[in-house]
């Protein structure tokens, strides 16, 4: 029911680490990828702006803020939003204008400008109500909390049966209490 | 094995669903020779293609068709198209459900006697008592091997019993255990003792816990005398001028329209669709729908009073090891209005797995108060709540004024909003709990709110009069005598125990009622 979608890397590794040292920033932007230098990926955007992508995994680090999770699984979370935006020109401008929303209301230097979380989290409170904020924040429940690769960052074990269960594996192990 | 039966053969008993209560009448009715067809709206999944994972599960096997919501309760702003969690499978819920098999208590069958009058609740004695039932949940304890009775062993507690436990033993509750659970706790009836895989809601892949998919309707086509026809969705059911249903209509699997002839029609579809298609089948002679003489048809809808409370430790629990729902303390379940409220609730251990506690642990919450909770996901422990709540005739399933299903017919659209007396219960359970992980050192804790509902109830309930209810105290509709209801829309009031064991029961005492009234030719 749920589709993980990964980022299609734009450019091989080496490249993002040659580029990424030269811009000195997490995100950075080029042509229409969106690249993280330090956690050596990239997302290619198809649809939304590569601007816009950037500032939505921002965003969605400041909805869902887990410092523990590194940016790659919150660009995977929103990634469907610009596969969604490809189909269907009403996402598009739902998201594009909600971005620009964003800027609008952070000021000079936009959303992702804003230094400190809680200035961000000031500007997500006067949206909160928005079809567009609620489009974010839910898809990003299943879109984040479902990535069985963030599991193990929260200890959670997942599937169990062809491990033949926890019966042997510590079900009553607790020795704290 | 499985007997096929033929569109026109007008001898069959014709059961809509095929779970807890349809799979339990279907195996019953077969076994004493009759023959029966049991529609069923779901594909058959059998439990090795089960997954152990919360949302692909929840896809494989959850009820997705279209509802709508309305009314005072948080599910409504929270899950607007998710009214309840339930099963459209072979073996229908009982393929999700956690096992907790309880007995109802004596008082409430007598809701209306022992509570007396209260404002806005429409109460009412049910038309049965516990003496009349009990040798039928005697025989539904030993068919689904519920732990702690029949001489069957509890089964061991896993990390978030131990902790509910300690918690419990220091508030001094004296009745916490590991449960009555329809889990073999060894080897029982040709399936396997429990494996503490933690998956019970996405359907054990062991076959240990009990589910009509593999128990009830298997033994039941062995006699050759049960069909089960899965991807056949009930759309009506049709009368003659006499009255009496004839048969019923459903879409087939490549959605076509089919018609089954029956000489008794027993509704099982859970207590949403089950009033529903009464509603639905409204014609010239029964314009209010069939069965409707009282207007209670969708009415008086309930769901227990529920919530959870979840708690966090400095230190690890790992809470989703192990049983899901083995872990209960019943000092609460008793009527003791001196708590500010009328009937009781149980406390019993749940654990979410990471997805589903991000879904439900706060709905729509977000930031870091919500974040630094999922943060400490290991070493959280849960409880879930569960109350009997008070029946209303304002909370009802209807039908919804425009929206459609691919069939054709009115959605249905489900009302519900707390009573005060649910409200005051869920509160202090919220205190109880909090006040059990506390003394056992949690560093905070989460009243959580209601779920989309998993026990649905009431909406064609058993009375005395006819003009009170829709079903007699075997099941049979006042006004339609080859007409049965047998899932837990039968019921009169909620309890505080978890439902399947009485549904199951029922439907055991409603086989022998059914079958009495064949063999007399009254039906
Ligand atoms: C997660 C979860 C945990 C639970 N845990 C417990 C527990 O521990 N203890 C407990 O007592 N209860 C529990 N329950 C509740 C329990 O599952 C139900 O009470 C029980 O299954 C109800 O039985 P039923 O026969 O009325 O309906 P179901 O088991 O829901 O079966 C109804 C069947 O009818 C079919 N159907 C519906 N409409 C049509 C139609 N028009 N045509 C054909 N078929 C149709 C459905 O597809 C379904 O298969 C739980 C439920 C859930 C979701
Ligand atoms: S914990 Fe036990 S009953 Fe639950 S799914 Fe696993 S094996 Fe089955």
């Amino acid at each position: 029911m749920v589709t993980i979608y990964r980022g299609r890397p734009g450019l091989s590794r080496r490249e993002l680490l040659k580029r990424g040292s030269a811009a000195g920033a997490l995100l950075i932007i080029s042509g229409s990828a969106v690249l993280n230098t330090s956690e050596a990926w990239g997302l290619e955007s198809t649809t939304l702006k590569p601007e816009t992508i950037a500032t939505l995994i921002q965003m969605a680090r400041d909805i869902y803020p887990h410092d523990q999770v590194p940016d790659r699984y919150y660009a995977i979370a929103i990634k469907s939003h610009d596969e969604l935006a490809g189909k269907d020109a009403d996402h598009k401008a739902l998201i594009e204008q909600g971005i620009a929303d964003l800027d609008q209301k952070s000021g000079a230097g936009g959303y992702t400008g804003l230094g400190w979380e809680e200035e961000r989290v000031a500007v997500l409170k006067q949206v909160e109500g928005t079809p567009f904020f609620q489009a974010i924040r839910g898809g990003l429940v299943v879109g984040l909390y479902n990535q069985k690769e963030v599991w193990p960052i929260f200890g959670y074990e997942g599937e169990s049966y062809s491990k033949g269960g926890y019966i042997a594996r510590g079900f009553d192990d607790i020795d704290w209490l | 094995m499985a007997a096929p039966y033929d569109l026109n053969d007008d001898g069959v008993v014709v059961i809509i669903g095929s779970g807890a209560s349809g799979g339990t009448l279907g195996n019953e009715l077969a076994q004493k020779g009759i023959d029966v067809v049991i529609l069923e709206a779901g594909p058959r999944i059998e439990y090795t293609d089960f997954i152990n994972d919360e949302w692909d599960s929840f896809g494989q096997l959850a009820w997705l068709d279209n509802r709508t919501t309305g009314g005072g309760w948080r599910v409504h702003k929270d899950f607007p198209n998710l009214p309840a969690w339930i099963v459209k499978a072979v073996g229908g819920t009982t393929t999700h459900w956690a096992g907790a098999s309880l007995r109802f208590d004596e008082h409430e069958f007598k809701a209306l006697t022992t509570y007396g009058k209260v404002d806005g609740a429409n109460l009412l004695d049910w038309p049965i008592t516990l003496a009349d039932l009990e040798p039928y949940y005697a025989k539904a304890e030993d068919k689904m091997g519920v732990t702690r009775t029949n001489g069957i062993e509890g089964l061991p507690g896993n990390n978030n019993f131990k902790v509910f436990k300690a918690g419990a033993d220091k508030l001094g509750y004296k009745e916490c255990h590991t449960g009555r659970m329809s889990i073999n706790s060894a080897e029982r009836d040709g399936r396997m003792g429990c494996q503490q895989t933690g998956f019970c809601f996405q359907g054990c892949k062991w076959g240990a816990k009990w589910s009509t998919l593999y128990t009830e309707i298997p033994k039941g086509e062995a006699t050759g005398k049960l069909e089960v026809r899965p991807n056949s969705q009930v759309l009506k059911i049709e009368h003659d001028d006499s009255g009496k249903v004839t048969s019923v209509v459903y879409a087939d699997k490549d959605g076509k329209q089919q018609s089954q002839k029956a000489r008794v029609v027993c509704v099982a579809a859970n207590s949403i669709e089950s009033p529903r298609l009464l509603l639905n089948s409204a014609s010239a002679k029964f314009p209010d729908g069939l069965a409707n003489s009282s207007g209670q048809v969708g009415k008086n809808y309930m769901r227990h009073t529920t919530g959870s409370v979840y708690a966090i430790f400095d230190k690890p629990v790992h809470f989703w090891r192990g049983t899901v729902m083995a872990g209960i303390i019943r000092d609460e379940s008793k009527h003791d209005p001196s708590r500010g409220f009328v009937g009781g609730y149980e406390l019993e251990t749940l654990s979410l797995g990471l997805p589903f506690m991000a879904a439900f642990l706060d709905p729509g919450a977000w930031g870091r108060s919500f974040t630094s909770a999922l943060d400490h996901y290991d070493s959280m422990a849960g409880m879930w709540i569960v109350g009997e709540d008070m029946p209303q005739e304002q909370n009802a399933v209807k039908l919804h004024g425009e929206l459609k299903d691919k069939y054709g017919m009115p959605i249905p659209d489900v009302w519900f909003t707390d009573h005060p007396n649910d409200v005051a219960m869920r509160n202090h359970a919220y205190k109880q709990g909090t006040a059990l992980y506390e003394a056992v050192g949690a560093t905070r804790t989460f009243p959580t709110p209601p779920y989309p509902s998993t026990h649905n109830l009431g909406t064609n309930r058993m009375s005395e009069k006819a003009s009170d209810g829709v079903v007699n105290k075997w099941g049979q509709t006042h006004d339609i005598k080859n007409l049965f209801v047998s899932d837990g829309s039968q019921f009169t009031t909620g309890g505080a125990e978890n439902p399947t064991l009485t549904i199951v029961t029922l439907a055991i005492r409603q086989a022998d009622y059914i079958a009495e009234q064949m063999g007399a030719k009254n039906i």
